[in-house]
């Protein structure tokens, strides 16, 4: 019978991605190990943007509303998916929160995934692009820990730079080691808390959303 | 542990198949997994047991066929296995890799009884 396990979550995530595109929605599904600084992104994101480019989200996390809160007050509509045991979105969780969000025509909407970098990886979810954020707080051979998800992105966003003087973290060797699993990555290397670099990842966003 | 969902996901297909058969049992399910596709065997082995209790497979012996990772190199096109997506081409050191299989994950075959 030959029939690809994944079939029934491509075939939801080739339709999210039809849907998007008719109402020209930039999505970005955000990946990344917990602590990274995903929803602190988001929060700062959505007060630069400004009404330039309007936001909305669907958070992931196992439980609570907490980001969901979070990106609330800084403005921004959200739907909270609690996944309960699971550790990943998947394109019918998205498929829902979406159709209860109901995103403006021409806007951002950042999928912010559950904080873990291994299944997460393997489910397509309709987005555009695929954004892994690292932190320098974390081991520069995350990469190669886990390849998967490095390999299946198409930006690498490193936050914290901030903290790099006070850290043994090689940050050239950081990005070497990903670009050994995916030949194609590019970086945008920023400090949500002192917004050194935001505005590069800010250009990115208005970039891809054709502004 | 996504091995869960992709436990469920293998069951969902199965079932579908037997298209509404209630006397249909599986005996044996035939899977075909790359090593590259970010499936763990023995966590995948585990998730079926849960997975398959009180369905059409809650029998059915569970057949794991590993498909080996291979790639081409880009550069000097040499054909080589990998365990990883990282690993430099044996003959010229290149990184630049294109993988030519093992991410497979499949469904390959179903043995039914009626």
């Amino acid at each position: 019978m030959e029939t690809d396990i994944l079939q029934k979550n491509n075939l939801l995530a080739q339709r999210n991605r039809g849907w998007f595109e008719a109402k020209g929605i930039l999505a970005l599904n955000l990946v990344s190990s917990p602590g990274s600084g995903k929803t602190s992104l988001l929060e700062r994101t959505i007060r630069e943007l400004g009404g330039r480019l309007p936001v909305a989200v669907i958070e992931g996390d196992q439980q609570t509303m907490n980001d969901a809160n979070r990106i609330q007050q800084a403005g921004a509509p959200v739907v909270q998916v609690n996944t309960g045991n699971g550790c990943h979105l998947d394109a019918d969780m998205v498929h829902r929160a979406f159709r209860e969000l109901n995103p403006a025509e021409d806007s951002v909407l950042m999928i912010e995934n559950v904080g873990n970098l291994v299944c997460p990886s393997l489910f397509d979810l309709g987005e555009a692009k695929r954004v892994v954020i690292m932190s320098v707080t974390e081991g520069e051979d995350k990469p190669l820990k886990y390849p998967n998800m490095f390999r299946s992105a198409d930006i690498c966003v490193i936050n914290k730079i901030d903290l790099l003087p006070y850290l043994d973290f090689d940050l050239p060797k950081a990005k070497e080691y990903a670009l050994q699993v995916n030949h194609h990555l590019t970086f945008i290397d920023l400090s949500v808390k002192s917004g050194e670099g935001f505005e590069n990842w800010i250009n990115w966003l208005m970039e891809q959303a054709g502004k | 542990m996504h091995e869960l969902s992709i436990a469920e996901n293998i069951v969902e297909i199965a079932v579908a198949h037997l298209q509404g058969d209630a006397r249909a049992v599986v005996q044996e399910i035939e899977l075909e997994i790359g090593t590259l596709s970010g499936i763990e065997i023995d966590a995948l082995t585990f998730a079926m047991d849960a997975a398959t209790k009180d369905t059409p497979l809650q029998q059915a012996a569970v057949r794991i066929i590993t498909v080996q990772g291979r790639a081409r190199c880009n550069a000097c096109a040499a054909e080589f296995d990998v365990e990883d997506f990282f690993s430099p081409c044996p003959s010229c050191g290149g990184f630049d890799n294109t993988t030519l299989q093992g991410e497979e994950m499949r469904v390959k075959s179903l043995l039914v009884q009626d």
